[in-house]
Protein backbone atom coordinates (compact mmCIF):
# COMPACT_ATOMS: atom_id res chain seq x y z
CA UNK A 1 0.00 0.00 0.00
CA UNK A 2 2.89 2.09 0.49
CA UNK A 3 4.62 2.03 -2.45
CA UNK A 4 6.41 4.57 -3.94
CA UNK A 5 8.80 4.56 -6.87
CA UNK A 6 11.35 6.92 -7.60
CA UNK A 7 10.64 8.31 -11.18
CA UNK A 8 12.39 11.25 -13.47
CA UNK A 9 10.58 14.50 -13.86
CA UNK A 10 10.53 15.37 -17.54
CA UNK A 11 8.50 18.32 -17.32
CA UNK A 12 6.47 20.43 -15.44
CA UNK A 13 2.79 22.56 -16.11
CA UNK A 14 -0.22 23.24 -14.12
CA UNK A 15 -3.22 21.66 -15.06
CA UNK A 16 -6.19 23.57 -16.13
CA UNK A 17 -7.28 23.63 -12.32
CA UNK A 18 -4.19 25.08 -11.37
CA UNK A 19 -2.51 21.96 -9.61
CA UNK A 20 1.28 21.90 -10.31
CA UNK A 21 1.93 18.43 -12.27
CA UNK A 22 4.39 16.60 -13.85
CA UNK A 23 5.61 14.39 -16.19
CA UNK A 24 8.16 11.72 -14.92
CA UNK A 25 9.64 8.80 -16.58
CA UNK A 26 9.66 5.53 -14.60
CA UNK A 27 11.76 2.61 -16.36
CA UNK A 28 10.47 3.87 -19.63
CA UNK A 29 6.59 4.19 -18.62
CA UNK A 30 5.50 7.62 -18.38
CA UNK A 31 3.23 8.95 -15.89
CA UNK A 32 1.46 12.08 -14.50
CA UNK A 33 2.82 12.87 -10.74
CA UNK A 34 1.05 15.50 -9.09
CA UNK A 35 4.21 18.05 -7.44
CA UNK A 36 2.48 20.29 -5.10
CA UNK A 37 4.33 18.53 -1.98
CA UNK A 38 7.51 19.30 -3.65
CA UNK A 39 7.66 23.14 -4.84
CA UNK A 40 11.53 23.06 -4.90
CA UNK A 41 11.64 20.52 -7.95
CA UNK A 42 12.82 20.86 -11.61
CA UNK A 43 12.95 19.09 -14.58
CA UNK A 44 15.70 16.55 -14.48
CA UNK A 45 15.28 15.59 -10.41
CA UNK A 46 14.25 12.25 -9.14
CA UNK A 47 11.50 11.93 -7.28
CA UNK A 48 9.45 9.73 -5.15
CA UNK A 49 6.15 8.81 -5.99
CA UNK A 50 3.03 7.44 -4.31
CA UNK A 51 -0.08 7.62 -5.61
CA UNK A 52 0.72 10.02 -8.28
CA UNK A 53 1.93 12.66 -5.90
CA UNK A 54 5.81 13.19 -5.42
CA UNK A 55 6.79 12.79 -1.87
CA UNK A 56 10.47 14.33 -1.78
CA UNK A 57 13.03 14.69 -3.98
CA UNK A 58 16.05 11.69 -3.85
CA UNK A 59 18.43 13.04 -2.89
CA UNK A 60 21.18 11.81 -5.30
CA UNK A 61 24.78 12.64 -2.85
CA UNK A 62 22.57 10.81 0.20
CA UNK A 63 21.79 7.85 -2.29
CA UNK A 64 25.83 8.15 -3.42
CA UNK A 65 27.09 7.69 0.35
CA UNK A 66 24.14 4.76 1.22
CA UNK A 67 25.77 3.06 -1.87
CA UNK A 68 29.48 3.92 -1.21
CA UNK A 69 29.30 2.53 2.64
CA UNK A 70 27.63 -0.57 1.42
CA UNK A 71 30.48 -1.30 -1.50
CA UNK A 72 32.99 -0.52 1.47
CA UNK A 73 31.33 -2.80 4.11
CA UNK A 74 31.25 -5.55 1.25
CA UNK A 75 34.84 -5.19 0.43
CA UNK A 76 36.24 -5.23 3.79
CA UNK A 77 33.90 -8.18 5.24
CA UNK A 78 35.55 -10.17 1.75
CA UNK A 79 39.46 -8.86 3.35
CA UNK A 80 38.47 -9.98 6.62
CA UNK A 81 37.55 -13.54 5.17
CA UNK A 82 40.60 -13.63 2.95
CA UNK A 83 42.57 -13.01 6.05
CA UNK A 84 40.30 -15.70 7.82
CA UNK A 85 40.94 -18.40 5.50
CA UNK A 86 44.59 -17.38 4.96
CA UNK A 87 45.16 -17.14 8.83
CA UNK A 88 43.53 -21.01 8.95
CA UNK A 89 46.10 -22.16 6.26
CA UNK A 90 43.61 -23.71 3.77
CA UNK A 91 45.48 -25.39 1.24
CA UNK A 92 42.91 -25.78 -1.77
CA UNK A 93 41.47 -22.08 -1.84
CA UNK A 94 39.38 -22.07 -3.68
CA UNK A 95 38.13 -25.87 -4.10
CA UNK A 96 34.69 -25.41 -2.64
CA UNK A 97 32.69 -22.34 -3.58
CA UNK B 1 15.40 1.40 -12.79
CA UNK B 2 18.02 4.12 -11.20
CA UNK B 3 17.75 4.21 -7.69
CA UNK B 4 16.17 0.70 -7.52
CA UNK B 5 18.80 -1.55 -9.47
CA UNK B 6 21.35 -0.50 -7.29
CA UNK B 7 19.98 -1.98 -4.31
CA UNK B 8 18.87 -4.92 -5.60
CA UNK B 9 22.40 -6.46 -5.74
CA UNK B 10 23.41 -10.08 -4.76
CA UNK B 11 26.76 -9.21 -3.84
CA UNK B 12 26.47 -6.55 -1.98
CA UNK B 13 23.19 -8.70 0.02
CA UNK B 14 25.95 -11.13 0.57
CA UNK B 15 28.36 -9.15 1.93
CA UNK B 16 25.90 -7.38 4.74
CA UNK B 17 24.43 -10.89 5.68
CA UNK B 18 28.30 -11.53 6.37
CA UNK B 19 28.41 -8.15 8.44
CA UNK B 20 25.07 -9.22 10.56
CA UNK B 21 26.62 -12.94 11.00
CA UNK B 22 29.93 -10.92 12.58
CA UNK B 23 27.86 -8.90 14.78
CA UNK B 24 25.47 -10.82 16.70
CA UNK B 25 26.25 -12.40 19.83
CA UNK B 26 22.72 -13.65 20.63
CA UNK B 27 19.26 -13.78 19.72
CA UNK B 28 16.99 -10.67 19.22
CA UNK B 29 13.76 -10.29 17.49
CA UNK B 30 13.10 -7.24 15.28
CA UNK B 31 9.58 -6.55 13.70
CA UNK B 32 9.34 -4.66 9.75
CA UNK B 33 6.55 -2.28 10.64
CA UNK B 34 5.15 -1.91 7.00
CA UNK B 35 3.73 -4.26 4.86
CA UNK B 36 5.89 -3.20 1.98
CA UNK B 37 8.86 -4.23 3.92
CA UNK B 38 7.13 -7.75 4.94
CA UNK B 39 6.55 -8.06 1.07
CA UNK B 40 10.24 -7.64 0.05
CA UNK B 41 11.56 -9.87 2.34
CA UNK B 42 9.70 -12.71 1.51
CA UNK B 43 10.16 -12.25 -1.58
CA UNK B 44 13.77 -12.13 -1.73
CA UNK B 45 14.18 -14.69 1.08
CA UNK B 46 16.00 -12.09 3.40
CA UNK B 47 15.13 -13.65 6.32
CA UNK B 48 16.53 -16.60 5.28
CA UNK B 49 20.10 -14.88 4.96
CA UNK B 50 19.98 -13.92 8.58
CA UNK B 51 21.56 -16.01 11.17
CA UNK B 52 19.50 -17.77 13.62
CA UNK B 53 19.65 -16.18 16.19
CA UNK B 54 18.23 -13.06 14.30
CA UNK B 55 13.93 -13.60 14.19
CA UNK B 56 11.58 -10.91 12.05
CA UNK B 57 8.46 -10.87 12.75
CA UNK B 58 5.81 -8.70 10.59
CA UNK B 59 3.95 -5.49 11.83
CA UNK B 60 0.48 -3.80 11.24
CA UNK B 61 1.68 -1.99 8.60
CA UNK B 62 -1.01 -2.64 5.78
CA UNK B 63 -3.40 -0.68 5.93
CA UNK B 64 -5.87 -2.73 3.44
CA UNK B 65 -5.47 -5.17 6.15
CA UNK B 66 -6.36 -3.54 9.07
CA UNK B 67 -9.20 -1.82 7.36
CA UNK B 68 -11.93 -2.94 9.60
CA UNK B 69 -14.77 -5.33 8.09
CA UNK B 70 -17.47 -3.05 9.36
CA UNK B 71 -15.94 -0.38 6.84
CA UNK B 72 -15.62 -2.97 3.87
CA UNK B 73 -19.73 -3.19 4.44
CA UNK B 74 -20.00 0.19 4.40
CA UNK B 75 -18.07 0.60 1.59
CA UNK B 76 -19.87 -2.04 -0.29
CA UNK B 77 -23.37 -0.70 1.23
CA UNK B 78 -23.11 2.84 -0.80
CA UNK B 79 -21.29 0.98 -4.11
CA UNK B 80 -24.59 -0.59 -4.17
CA UNK B 81 -26.56 2.55 -4.43
CA UNK B 82 -27.34 3.38 -8.55
CA UNK B 83 -26.28 7.05 -8.12
CA UNK B 84 -22.70 6.16 -7.19
CA UNK B 85 -19.90 5.67 -8.93
CA UNK B 86 -17.13 4.06 -5.98
CA UNK B 87 -13.77 4.46 -6.52
CA UNK B 88 -11.09 2.43 -4.70
CA UNK B 89 -7.62 1.66 -5.30
CA UNK B 90 -7.19 -1.83 -6.72
CA UNK B 91 -5.64 -3.36 -4.05
CA UNK B 92 -9.18 -2.89 -2.24
CA UNK B 93 -11.51 -4.56 -4.51
CA UNK B 94 -10.85 -8.45 -3.36
CA UNK B 95 -11.15 -7.61 0.07
CA UNK B 96 -13.95 -9.71 1.19
CA UNK B 97 -16.59 -8.22 3.15
CA UNK B 98 -19.22 -9.89 5.54
CA UNK B 99 -20.94 -11.25 1.78
CA UNK B 100 -19.29 -9.75 -1.10
CA UNK B 101 -16.36 -7.71 -2.26
CA UNK B 102 -16.03 -4.77 -4.45
CA UNK B 103 -15.32 -6.78 -7.61
CA UNK B 104 -18.33 -9.02 -7.41
CA UNK B 105 -20.63 -6.16 -6.97
CA UNK B 106 -19.09 -4.58 -10.29
CA UNK B 107 -19.47 -8.01 -12.00
CA UNK B 108 -23.22 -7.55 -10.83
CA UNK B 109 -23.69 -3.96 -12.61
CA UNK B 110 -22.49 -1.79 -9.68
CA UNK B 111 -20.33 1.66 -10.97
CA UNK B 112 -17.04 0.59 -9.26
CA UNK B 113 -13.72 1.53 -10.70
CA UNK B 114 -10.15 1.51 -9.75
CA UNK B 115 -8.36 4.62 -9.64
CA UNK B 116 -4.18 5.62 -10.13
CA UNK B 117 -4.13 8.49 -8.00
CA UNK B 118 -7.25 10.08 -5.97
CA UNK B 119 -7.04 12.94 -8.25
CA UNK B 120 -7.96 10.90 -10.97
CA UNK B 121 -11.50 10.48 -9.06
CA UNK B 122 -11.92 14.43 -9.37
CA UNK B 123 -11.89 13.94 -13.14
CA UNK B 124 -14.60 11.12 -12.87
CA UNK B 125 -16.37 13.89 -10.33
CA UNK B 126 -16.14 16.64 -13.34
CA UNK B 127 -17.04 14.34 -16.47
CA UNK B 128 -20.69 12.75 -14.12
CA UNK B 129 -22.46 15.58 -12.57
CA UNK B 130 -25.47 13.57 -12.28
CA UNK B 131 -23.41 10.96 -10.17
CA UNK B 132 -22.24 10.89 -6.97
CA UNK B 133 -18.56 10.03 -6.87
CA UNK B 134 -17.04 8.24 -3.81
CA UNK B 135 -13.52 7.62 -2.96
CA UNK B 136 -12.43 5.09 -0.58
CA UNK B 137 -9.76 7.24 1.18
CA UNK B 138 -7.62 4.46 2.98
CA UNK B 139 -4.20 4.97 3.91
CA UNK B 140 -0.93 5.27 6.39
CA UNK B 141 0.48 8.68 6.50
CA UNK B 142 2.57 7.91 3.50
CA UNK B 143 -1.19 8.39 1.62
CA UNK B 144 -3.00 10.87 3.72
CA UNK B 145 -1.03 13.69 1.67
CA UNK B 146 -2.88 12.63 -1.71
CA UNK B 147 -6.10 11.37 -0.26
CA UNK B 148 -6.32 15.36 1.57
CA UNK B 149 -5.89 17.26 -1.63
CA UNK B 150 -8.28 15.24 -3.40
CA UNK B 151 -10.45 17.07 -0.91
CA UNK B 152 -9.31 20.24 -0.60
CA UNK B 153 -9.11 20.68 -4.37
CA UNK B 154 -12.85 19.43 -5.04
CA UNK B 155 -13.60 22.21 -2.16
CA UNK B 156 -11.44 24.94 -3.64
CA UNK B 157 -13.22 23.82 -7.29
CA UNK B 158 -16.83 23.85 -5.87
CA UNK B 159 -16.77 20.35 -6.71
CA UNK B 160 -20.28 18.71 -5.02
CA UNK B 161 -20.41 15.40 -6.22
CA UNK B 162 -17.18 14.36 -4.55
CA UNK B 163 -16.69 12.75 -0.97
CA UNK B 164 -14.19 10.43 0.59
CA UNK B 165 -15.13 7.31 3.13
CA UNK B 166 -12.33 8.08 5.15
CA UNK B 167 -10.36 5.12 7.04
CA UNK B 168 -6.86 6.06 7.77
CA UNK B 169 -4.51 4.76 10.30
CA UNK B 170 -1.43 6.02 11.52
CA UNK B 171 1.73 3.97 12.39
CA UNK B 172 3.63 5.29 16.06
CA UNK B 173 0.11 4.21 18.22
CA UNK B 174 -0.09 0.45 16.46
CA UNK B 175 3.55 0.34 17.56
CA UNK B 176 3.07 1.68 20.91
CA UNK B 177 0.17 -1.04 21.62
CA UNK B 178 2.35 -3.73 20.88
CA UNK B 179 5.15 -2.37 23.14
CA UNK B 180 2.63 -2.17 25.48
CA UNK B 181 1.05 -5.92 25.11
CA UNK B 182 1.81 -7.81 27.74
CA UNK B 183 3.08 -10.56 25.19
CA UNK B 184 5.44 -8.79 23.29
CA UNK B 185 8.62 -9.97 22.04
CA UNK B 186 9.41 -6.96 19.52
CA UNK B 187 13.02 -5.64 20.89
CA UNK B 188 13.52 -3.20 18.03
CA UNK B 189 11.76 -1.86 14.68
CA UNK B 190 12.94 -1.21 11.20
CA UNK B 191 10.89 1.96 10.64
CA UNK B 192 8.37 2.09 7.73
CA UNK B 193 10.31 4.40 5.10
CA UNK B 194 7.50 6.02 3.23
CA UNK B 195 5.42 7.08 6.16
CA UNK B 196 8.46 8.85 7.74
CA UNK B 197 8.95 10.34 4.16
CA UNK B 198 5.64 12.33 4.94
CA UNK B 199 5.66 12.80 8.43
CA UNK B 200 9.49 12.52 9.12
CA UNK B 201 10.84 10.65 12.46
CA UNK B 202 10.41 13.22 15.49
CA UNK B 203 7.60 11.22 16.56
CA UNK B 204 9.61 8.22 17.03
CA UNK B 205 12.03 9.61 18.97
CA UNK B 206 9.97 9.47 22.03
CA UNK B 207 9.09 5.80 21.49
CA UNK B 208 12.47 4.82 21.57
CA UNK B 209 13.08 6.53 24.34
CA UNK B 210 10.63 5.14 26.55
CA UNK B 211 10.38 1.30 25.81
CA UNK B 212 13.76 1.36 25.34
CA UNK B 213 13.54 0.28 21.79
CA UNK B 214 16.42 1.00 18.51
CA UNK B 215 13.99 2.34 15.71
CA UNK B 216 15.51 2.47 12.17
CA UNK B 217 13.73 4.18 9.38
CA UNK B 218 13.92 1.88 6.49
CA UNK B 219 13.56 1.56 2.91
CA UNK B 220 12.23 -1.02 0.67
CA UNK B 221 14.23 -2.46 -1.31
CA UNK B 222 16.33 -5.58 -0.38
CA UNK B 223 19.85 -3.81 0.46
CA UNK B 224 17.75 -1.30 2.55
CA UNK B 225 16.28 -4.07 4.43
CA UNK B 226 19.42 -5.47 5.51
CA UNK B 227 21.41 -2.74 5.99
CA UNK B 228 18.55 -1.57 8.26
CA UNK B 229 18.64 -5.36 10.34
CA UNK B 230 22.57 -4.50 10.71
CA UNK B 231 22.01 -0.98 12.03
CA UNK B 232 19.10 -2.38 14.94
CA UNK B 233 21.27 -5.38 15.45
CA UNK B 234 24.34 -2.92 16.48
CA UNK B 235 22.06 -1.08 18.50
CA UNK B 236 20.65 -3.92 20.58
CA UNK B 237 24.36 -5.63 20.84
CA UNK B 238 25.70 -2.05 22.24
CA UNK B 239 22.53 -1.45 24.37
CA UNK B 240 20.81 1.71 22.70
CA UNK B 241 18.00 2.41 21.61
CA UNK B 242 18.03 5.55 19.13
CA UNK B 243 16.46 6.10 16.27
CA UNK B 244 18.39 5.97 12.91
CA UNK B 245 17.73 6.60 9.58
CA UNK B 246 19.07 4.31 7.28
CA UNK B 247 16.86 5.84 4.02
CA UNK B 248 18.22 9.55 4.24
CA UNK B 249 17.98 9.59 0.56
CA UNK B 250 14.37 10.18 0.68
CA UNK B 251 13.78 10.32 4.18
CA UNK B 252 14.34 13.19 6.41
CA UNK B 253 14.04 14.29 10.08
CA UNK B 254 11.27 16.85 9.95
CA UNK B 255 9.35 14.99 6.83
CA UNK B 256 7.67 16.72 4.29
CA UNK B 257 6.17 19.73 5.81
CA UNK B 258 4.39 21.04 3.08
CA UNK B 259 2.38 17.97 3.18
CA UNK B 260 1.94 17.55 7.02
CA UNK B 261 0.32 21.14 6.61
CA UNK B 262 -2.73 19.90 4.12
CA UNK B 263 -3.10 16.88 5.75
CA UNK B 264 -3.75 19.05 8.95
CA UNK B 265 -6.05 21.43 7.34
CA UNK B 266 -7.94 18.58 6.30
CA UNK B 267 -7.83 15.68 8.36
CA UNK B 268 -7.78 15.22 12.66
CA UNK B 269 -6.77 12.44 14.62
CA UNK B 270 -9.04 10.17 16.05
CA UNK B 271 -9.58 6.50 17.76
CA UNK B 272 -9.72 3.91 14.89
CA UNK B 273 -10.63 0.50 15.15
CA UNK B 274 -7.73 -1.62 13.33
CA UNK B 275 -8.88 -5.36 11.98
CA UNK B 276 -7.35 -7.82 14.07
CA UNK B 277 -6.28 -5.80 16.63
CA UNK B 278 -9.01 -3.81 18.11
CA UNK B 279 -9.82 0.04 18.56
CA UNK B 280 -6.39 2.07 18.97
CA UNK B 281 -6.67 5.52 20.85
CA UNK B 282 -5.85 7.92 19.03
CA UNK B 283 -4.59 6.12 15.97
CA UNK B 284 -5.93 7.37 12.54
CA UNK B 285 -7.34 10.39 10.54
CA UNK B 286 -10.84 11.28 9.93
CA UNK B 287 -12.25 14.57 8.18
CA UNK B 288 -12.03 18.00 10.18
CA UNK B 289 -15.86 19.59 10.67
CA UNK B 290 -15.17 22.21 8.06
CA UNK B 291 -15.04 18.97 5.58
CA UNK B 292 -18.21 17.55 6.23
CA UNK B 293 -20.22 18.21 3.24
CA UNK B 294 -17.55 15.78 1.64
CA UNK B 295 -17.71 12.99 4.32
CA UNK B 296 -19.67 9.78 2.93
CA UNK B 297 -19.93 8.24 5.94
CA UNK B 298 -21.86 11.61 6.90
CA UNK B 299 -23.70 11.77 3.55
CA UNK B 300 -25.01 8.33 2.81
CA UNK B 301 -26.35 6.74 5.72
CA UNK B 302 -26.19 2.71 5.47
CA UNK B 303 -27.68 1.85 8.91
CA UNK B 304 -26.01 -0.32 11.52
CA UNK B 305 -23.68 -2.83 10.28
CA UNK B 306 -22.86 -6.26 11.92
CA UNK B 307 -19.91 -8.22 11.55
CA UNK B 308 -18.57 -11.16 12.49
CA UNK B 309 -15.08 -12.81 12.06
CA UNK B 310 -13.55 -15.96 11.59
CA UNK B 311 -13.35 -17.89 15.36
CA UNK B 312 -9.88 -19.74 14.21
CA UNK B 313 -8.22 -16.67 12.82
CA UNK B 314 -4.83 -15.71 14.40
CA UNK B 315 -3.94 -12.46 12.19
CA UNK B 316 -4.58 -10.63 15.34
CA UNK B 317 -1.45 -12.67 17.13
CA UNK B 318 0.26 -12.17 13.29
CA UNK B 319 0.11 -8.56 13.54
CA UNK B 320 1.43 -7.95 17.19
CA UNK B 321 4.22 -10.58 15.93
CA UNK B 322 3.00 -13.16 18.12
CA UNK B 323 2.88 -15.62 16.36
CA UNK B 324 4.04 -16.26 12.57
CA UNK B 325 2.00 -17.26 9.73
CA UNK B 326 2.31 -20.86 9.68
CA UNK B 327 1.40 -21.37 12.79
CA UNK B 328 -2.14 -20.93 12.35
CA UNK B 329 -3.57 -24.50 11.57
CA UNK B 330 -5.88 -22.32 9.12
CA UNK B 331 -2.95 -21.10 7.08
CA UNK B 332 -2.95 -22.55 3.27
CA UNK B 333 -5.89 -24.66 4.08
CA UNK B 334 -9.14 -23.26 4.95
CA UNK B 335 -7.17 -19.97 4.50
CA UNK B 336 -5.38 -18.86 1.45
CA UNK B 337 -5.91 -15.35 -0.60
CA UNK B 338 -8.75 -16.61 -2.44
CA UNK B 339 -10.41 -17.35 0.43
CA UNK B 340 -9.14 -15.56 3.34
CA UNK B 341 -10.37 -16.04 7.11
CA UNK B 342 -8.63 -12.94 8.31
CA UNK B 343 -6.82 -9.07 7.69
CA UNK B 344 -3.38 -10.66 7.42
CA UNK B 345 -4.37 -12.84 4.34
CA UNK B 346 -6.53 -10.53 2.36
CA UNK B 347 -3.47 -8.27 0.68
CA UNK B 348 -0.79 -9.08 -0.88
CA UNK B 349 1.34 -6.90 1.84
CA UNK B 350 -0.37 -9.07 4.43
CA UNK B 351 2.21 -11.38 6.19
CA UNK B 352 -0.09 -14.54 5.56
CA UNK B 353 -0.52 -13.72 2.03
CA UNK B 354 2.94 -12.72 1.49
CA UNK B 355 4.22 -16.00 3.14
CA UNK B 356 1.49 -17.98 0.92
CA UNK B 357 2.26 -16.65 -2.34
CA UNK B 358 6.12 -17.15 -2.42
CA UNK B 359 5.19 -20.85 -1.23
CA UNK B 360 6.23 -20.71 2.93
CA UNK B 361 3.03 -23.08 3.00
CA UNK B 362 5.01 -25.74 0.92
CA UNK B 363 8.37 -25.50 2.22
CA UNK B 364 8.69 -23.70 5.69
CA UNK B 365 12.38 -23.37 5.50
CA UNK B 366 13.40 -23.46 1.92
CA UNK B 367 17.76 -23.70 2.14
CA UNK B 368 18.99 -19.89 2.12
CA UNK B 369 21.18 -20.76 -1.22
CA UNK B 370 18.70 -21.41 -3.56
CA UNK B 371 16.09 -17.69 -2.05
CA UNK B 372 19.68 -16.17 -2.53
CA UNK B 373 19.64 -17.34 -6.16
CA UNK B 374 16.13 -15.34 -6.32
CA UNK B 375 17.73 -12.15 -4.99
CA UNK B 376 19.83 -12.48 -8.43
CA UNK B 377 17.44 -13.76 -10.83
CA UNK B 378 15.31 -10.17 -9.70
CA UNK B 379 18.28 -8.09 -10.26
CA UNK B 380 19.15 -9.22 -13.39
Amino acid sequence: MCLAVPGKVLEIERNPEGVRMAKANFGGIVKSVCLEYTPEVVPGDYVLVHVGFALSKVDEEEAARTYEILREMNQLAELEEGETEAAAAAPAKGGAS
Amino acid sequence: MKYIDEYRQQELAQGLAREIRRTVTRPWVLMEVCGGQTHSIVKYGLDHLLPKEVELVHGPGCPVCVTPLEMIDRAQAIARRPDVIFCSFGDMLRVPGSESDLLILKSRGADVRVVYSPLDCLKIARANPDKKVVFFAIGFETTAPANAMSVWQARQEGLRNFSVLVSHVLVPPAMEAILQSPDNRVQGFLGPGHVCTVVGYEEYEPIAAKYHVPIVVTGFEPLDLLQGTLMALRQLEAGKAEVENEYPRVVKREGNRVAQDLVGKVFEVCDRAWRGVGTIPQSGYRLRDAFRDYDAEHLFQVGSIKTQESPICISGLVLRGVKKPHDCPAFGKECTPQHPLGATMVSAEGACAAYYTYGRHLHMKPAAAGKAKELEVAHS
